[in-house]
């Protein structure tokens, strides 16, 4: 068992293109354990994504080493990092979510296929996860583009744990939400964390929605270690 | 298999410029490929048309001249030889066979050959295939035809029907022989060569129609009377018992004192008259290829502009766990798609347009085209075109492979 989810130790990331007097982001030592629920927030260009990107591997730190449930993920080989992330993390953001050109299966599939998950698997778990999301299911073959904004930030949690993942990143999800589907996608949102014991990274602004979870963490709080978020 | 899918349904999104690009891409290999094959059926059904011949020999005058009259049945013989230089040379110890031709006469617009029966047990086209008859056989008596299979088609005739032979090469002719009837004694199987538009008689009946009405007449009644040989032919097909004495007979011919000769070697005549064309056939490929390789980049500009709008699409294939290669391989997909729908829309359109054409080509140009354009040289330049694709879309691919490296979540 691991025994953390995430793991940072000295993790140093610099910004590309800009001057080496620019700090970027330090994190001498970030640990999350497993299951935990985190509330990321901080103020615009603190490098909120930028942490994301950093924890699924997009980015890769300067220095340091980013473990997620005991792999260093910064020592894997490019591919050996899709697929991990594939495998193991779930990501949501606040657009890049689906392919809007594509049916709501067919961008479930893609998910699955990305993580080499077999195919008889994914037809079967994606029904009870739309019921569970509160979607129709006739929407499954659905292009995406004729969603409404809500339905699609619920496909993309679907298209998100489909994968089982160990891990979830969302970012601003509810940005584009009224307060009544706010709400409810956030109940929903916890109550399938709490059935999947799935560890969560919450990305947002908006400092109402804190109270959802375990923990709140001002990425600036990072700025203990010294001068960690300049832009 | 979902690579493609995705790769289809992204195509379909952008269905206007999509759409663009594929007409322009199957026009041009439409052009491509239609060049191409008449190139080749042109090339083949020009060699095919006759083999097996070692010299042909008339009256003097160019090499491609008596080339194209004797063999071609194209244009007019210059000057009429004596047939006695055709007995000369048919008794030639080093002759294994001679084939007299008699031209300058025309029945509803096809050429009538005036030969002999050694015509029928002979001659030789394509691939040394003997000519075979459908129906009836070879004329026995004087006023007895054998026809072409394109004759027999288009003229609708049959064994046995009465045809009028005129004089002159006209479609109409103001001086056709009422008088002299021919039934058909046999109809030729097809060969794809101009023997399929030859209405052959024998030298007596070239004789025959061209005496006067009065004479005619009495020949009529009395078949037997005919002169059987006629005084002059327009050339002759040699075969040679030994391919070594080609040179040295040529060359007696050349010089031969009674008569004035000429020989020529079909093979040299026939490289010399396709050469005249290759320059046409040379220019006609380079256009089509610029038209394939300007639509190429048509195809490789559309899908370079449409990367903007899909950095949606790249992030999020990003996140999913798509490495750069996989875009890059996505964005090829798209393109070989593209180009195999295009490919196969072409050869469809194509092998409509020889199904329809089929007749009027072979009626106004001579072409006997296969409608088979699935040939081993085709097939090859279809090869050809999607290695082309997969070159000229990795310009795209590369930008996608770039645009993904950098790829984040947002963009700040």
């Amino acid at each position: 068992m691991p025994t953390h989810a995430i793991n940072l130790k000295k993790m140093h990331y610099h910004y590309k293109n800009s001057p080496a007097s620019d700090a970027g982001i330090s994190i001498t030592q970030w640990q999350v354990d497993i299951a935990e629920r985190i509330f990321l927030h901080g103020n615009s260009g603190s490098g909120k994504t930028t942490l994301l990107n950093l924890l699924c591997g997009i980015l890769i730190p300067t220095s340091g080493s980013i473990s997620l449930f005991d792999n260093n993920i910064c020592v894997l080989s490019s591919s050996k990092r899709d697929v991990f992330r594939a495998k193991n993390i779930g990501v949501v953001s606040q657009k890049f979510n689906l392919i809007p050109y594509l049916s709501v299966l067919k961008n479930i599939q893609l998910a699955a296929y990305f993580a080499k998950n077999s195919r008889s698997d994914v037809n079967n778990d994606v029904q009870p996860l739309l019921k569970a999301l509160q979607l129709p299911s006739h929407i499954i073959h659905r292009q995406v583009s004729q969603l409404s904004v809500g339905q699609q930030q619920r496909v993309a949690i679907a298209r998100a744990l489909i994968n089982h993942p160990r891990l979830l990143l969302v970012d601003e999800p509810t940005s584009a939400l009224d307060l009544s589907a706010k709400n409810a996608f956030m109940d929903l949102l916890m109550k399938l964390c709490d059935n999947t014991k799935t560890t969560l990274i919450f990305v947002s602004h908006d400092a109402s929605l804190s109270h959802y979870f375990d923990s709140s963490l001002d990425i600036s709080t990072f700025s203990k270690t010294k001068k960690i978020i300049t832009l | 298999m979902i690579l493609l899918s995705v790769a289809l349904h992204s195509l379909l999104s952008r269905k206007k410029t999509v759409i663009l690009t594929f007409f322009s891409l199957t026009i041009s290999i439409v052009v491509l490929l239609s060049i191409e094959h008449i190139r080749l059926q042109a090339k083949e059904s020009f060699n095919r048309t006759i083999s097996g011949v070692d010299l042909i020999v008339g009256a003097p005058s160019g090499q491609l001249n008596l080339l194209l009259y004797s063999v071609f049945r194209m244009g007019s013989p210059a000057n009429n030889i004596n047939y006695t230089s055709f007995t000369m040379l048919e008794n030639r110890q080093l002759v294994d066979w001679a084939i007299p031709i008699s031209l300058g006469d025309s029945h509803r617009g096809f050429r009538v050959v005036g030969t002999n029966n050694s015509y029928f047990t002979h001659y030789l086209y394509g691939k040394k295939e003997p000519l075979k008859f459908k129906q009836g056989s070879e004329f026995s008596s004087l006023f007895e035809v054998v026809i072409g299979s394109d004759v027999a088609k288009k003229l609708n005739y049959n064994l046995g029907d009465k045809i009028i032979i005129a004089h002159g090469i006209g479609n109409i002719s103001f001086t056709k022989h009422e008088q002299a009837p021919f039934a058909i004694s046999g109809i030729l199987a097809p060969t794809g060569t101009p023997v399929d538009k030859s209405v052959h008689v024998s030298l007596g009946a070239i004789e025959a129609i061209h005496l006067s009405p009065i004479a005619l007449k009495k020949l009529i009644n009395n078949p037997e009377t005919i002169p059987a040989v006629p005084k002059s032919i327009t050339a002759i097909m040699l075969k040679l018992k030994s391919k070594f004495s080609t040179f040295r007979l040529q060359r007696e011919i050349n010089n031969y004192p009674t008569d004035r000769l000429m020989a020529v070697l079909p093979g040299v005549a026939m490289t010399e008259l396709w050469s005249l064309m290759a320059t046409v056939e040379n220019l006609l490929r380079a256009i089509a290829v610029l038209v394939l390789i300007s639509s190429l980049f048509g195809l490789s500009t559309m899908l370079l502009a449409s990367m903007n709008e899909r950095q949606t699409e790249i992030a999020v294939l990003r996140v999913l766990g798509a490495g750069p290669v996989t875009l890059l391989l996505l964005i090829l997909l798209e393109a070989v798609i593209l180009v195999s729908l295009a490919i196969i829309m072409s050869t469809l359109v194509l092998t409509l347009a020889l199904f329809s054409l089929d007749a009027w080509l072979a009626a106004e140009f001579g072409l006997f085209l296969s409608n088979n354009i699935f040939t081993m040289e085709l097939m090859r330049l279809i090869s050809i075109i999607f290695i082309a694709t997969l070159v000229v879309s990795l310009f795209p691919g590369i930008e996608a492979y770039k645009h993904a490296l950098h790829s984040q979540l947002s963009k700040n």
